[in-house]
């Protein structure tokens, strides 16, 4: 038998153990000592009796005794009793055994003994003469009787039968009370258990109802103490990023107002310095996009991003999107005529931007960007025909800084879009996932709720 | 050519900006405190204020409120953070668009020029709504005969509503159409545009007669 895995089976099953055992323990001490003084009880009784018996023949008795006396001391002590006298003897035990007889000259002795009709007690005895002298010495006749003690061990019996009862009583009773207990250590437990899953998935606020002052609620302190540092810690990374992105817009702002200028300014007689600027302006620009990705993460770490819902005809954001950025050509769409939804217009407009300048850039045309009603949810799909993503890039495509082939070359995006597209997406309640079309070429479906707008 | 002034504490952003908006022909003075920004706009009266949110004395916010207690400066306010914070809280002091750091110098001046812009003079002059009296080409608005100081975006939505009576305008028709934004505007200048329009013009804004909400989809002027 394997020992079981779970806390409760195993406290539980401790505690039945305990229980039981201490139950039967009590109950079998309890059913020997009474069957012990039962027994002595019955040999006190039996060996009184015949004492009590003797003592009654005692006048009677002639030395040397002739057989008719000692068939008549016989008679006097009941059935199963032996006499004798120097080798003489009246009645037949099979049961005395020598060493017994040896012993019974001089005194009284008794032996329980186990027959198949049951158990018996044995008792032999001299009977004493009391000569002239006032001198007590045995007379040569001695008494042997055997006394049935069934009844005893019935009773005996009855003892344990009734021990074993109570352990067995005890089961079911030790069974509840180990249940209750292990609840009552098992709920701060799981409660320990769930907040420190929500915590690992990343709600950092989850904190245990603590109560009492026991080891578990110490364990429940503990907890919470440990995830206000981690809170902590982590807001201070996060302040730091936000103040990182800030400071940098300040040079940003002003590079982005002279770099245009220096590009404009440059003179087609250098070359060199005509290139030059185009590359500031360029990377200008990629830095901008950086920052602004870096806030927008920010917000979404720091729960401050808002979603502004308006009515959205999504088929007119769509192509607003695409030909804002001059991709209207180079993307196949396949959009209804009219679909209109409560979304924030701005954040679904980033969503299809990410994915249809990775398809353009990653991927192969022909892109397509499908729009569709699924139940209560719209439906964005994306594809190219490129090679599609790996399984490593399939699993970590929304991370931040991702980049799906290090041997090429950087993309000019920030490598947050995802990140920031799949923020998107579940701010709005929706999902983005990622995948392969089934005729090869990387397939993303972002998945939005679908209210009719009003 | 226009008179800007730049109210922005730090010198290089403030030196930057200037450089990239005279090469698109404004002429540009500058002021580094909130204070400083307040004493040059009553000395210079320029004919539009672009201001940056974060600065050392008053905030912008607090510069905002008092240029538009002076008069219909049109004002564009900078912001760095981009947060809804900073949008919310200019605009309700009274801005007329916003834009965020880092700004390319041709979405600026673009922005610049928008809010400037007082509409081409139209043929039929003057219309009366009511008490309300609406000078196309003079560009000038009478409440009860009493001229109705606005910003250049205040009248040109007032124009753009007025000019079709009981006919209902997107949130973002307005913006493509008087603020010039691409299709991404953002629709609360229209709100907080409409906002200070009714405290001027309506009896009581509370319970407008004249630019009416048509609620989910946008405004519409009267019928009054």
């Amino acid at each position: 038998m394997r020992w079981p895995r779970g806390l409760r089976a195993r406290l539980v099953l401790a505690f039945v153990v305990v229980a039981v055992a201490g139950a039967a323990a009590a109950a079998w001490a309890g059913a020997a000592s009474a069957g012990a003084s039962l027994v002595a009880e019955a040999e006190r009784r039996h060996t009184e009796d015949l004492v009590h018996r003797i003592e009654a023949l005692a006048p009677d008795l002639n030395l040397p005794p002739d057989q008719e006396l000692l068939d008549r001391v016989r008679d006097s002590l009941g059935d199963q009793a032996q006499v004798t006298y120097q080798g003489r003897s009246s009645g037949e035990l099979p049961l005395i055994t020598g060493e017994l007889r040896t012993a019974a000259r001089d005194r009284l002795v008794f032996q329980r003994v186990d027959t198949e009709d049951g158990p018996r007690l044995l008792i032999g005895t001299p009977i004493m003469s009391t000569g002239l002298d006032l001198e007590r010495t045995p007379s040569g006749i001695e008494v042997y009787v055997v006394r049935d003690l069934s009844d005893v061990a019935r009773q005996v019996d009855a003892l344990v039968g009734t021990a074993a009862l109570t352990s067995a009583a005890a089961l079911p009773v030790a069974v509840l009370l180990a249940l209750v207990a292990a609840r009552g250590v098992l709920r701060p437990v799981r409660r320990v258990r769930d907040t420190a899953a929500a915590l690992a998935g990343g709600d950092l606020s989850a904190r245990i109802s603590t109560g009492g002052a026991d080891e578990l609620a110490e364990l429940g302190e503990t907890v919470n103490h440990m995830a206000d540092s981690v809170q902590e810690v982590l807001a201070e990374q996060r302040r730091f990023v936000a103040d990182v992105s800030h400071e940098l817009r300040t040079p940003l702002t002003t590079l982005t107002a002279v770099v245009e200028v220096l590009a404009e300014s440059a003179d087609d007689r250098q070359p060199m310095a005509r290139e030059s600027a185009e590359l500031a302006v360029a990377e200008t620009e990629r830095l901008v996009a950086l920052v602004e990705d870096l806030m927008e993460v920010s917000r979404f770490d720091a729960g401050m991003a808002r979603l502004r819902a308006e009515p959205v005809e999504v088929p007119d954001a769509i192509r607003d999107c695409l030909r804002a950025r001059g991709w209207l050509d180079e993307v196949r769409l396949d959009l209804p005529e009219h679909l209109s939804a409560t979304l924030d217009r701005r954040r679904l407009d980033v969503i299809v931007a990410n994915l249809v300048g990775n398809a353009l850039r990653h991927g192969a045309p022909p892109v397509r960007v499908a729009l569709r009603e699924v139940g209560n949810r719209l439906e964005i799909e994306v594809t190219d025909h490129g090679p599609g993503l790996s399984p490593e890039a399939l699993a970590h495509v929304f991370d931040r800084f991702y980049k799906a082939d290090s041997a090429r070359p950087r993309s000019p995006g920030s490598g947050l879009g995802l990140a920031i597209s799949l923020a998107n997406a579940r701010l709005h309640g929706g999902d983005l996932v990622a995948g392969n079309a089934e005729g090869g070429g990387a397939r993303f479906v972002l998945r939005l709720p679908h209210e009719e707008a009003e | 050519m226009p008179v800007i002034l730049l109210i922005e504490d730090d010198p290089l952003v403030s030196r930057g900006l200037q450089l990239a908006l005279t090469r698109y022909g404004n002429t540009v003075r500058t002021a580094g405190t909130g204070e400083d920004g307040l004493r040059a706009c009553h000395e210079t009266a320029p004919d539009l204020v672009v201001l940056d949110v974060m600065l050392p004395d008053l905030d912008g916010f607090e510069v905002c409120r008092r240029l538009r207690a002076r008069g219909p400066v049109p004002i564009i306010m900078l912001t760095a953070r981009g947060d809804d914070f900073d949008v919310v809280a200019g605009l309700a002091a009274g801005a007329d668009d916003y834009v965020t750091k880092p700004v390319r110098p041709a979405v600026l001046d673009a922005r610049i020029k928008a809010v400037l812009r007082r509409g081409a003079p139209r043929e039929d002059d003057t219309r009366t709504h009511g008490e309300l009296e609406i000078d196309a080409a003079g560009a000038v608005v009478r409440k009860s005969g009493q001229p109705v100081a606005l910003t250049p975006i205040e009248l040109r939505t007032l124009l753009a509503l007025s000019a079709a009576p009981g006919r209902v305008f997107t949130r973002q028709q307005l913006l493509e159409q008087v603020w010039e934004h691409d299709y991404l505007g953002d629709s609360r200048l229209v709100d907080n545009c409409v906002q200070r329009l009714r405290a001027k013009i309506e009896d009581v804004p509370a319970e407008p007669v004249y630019v009416q909400t048509v609620r989910g989809f946008g405004y519409r002027f009267g019928p009054v």
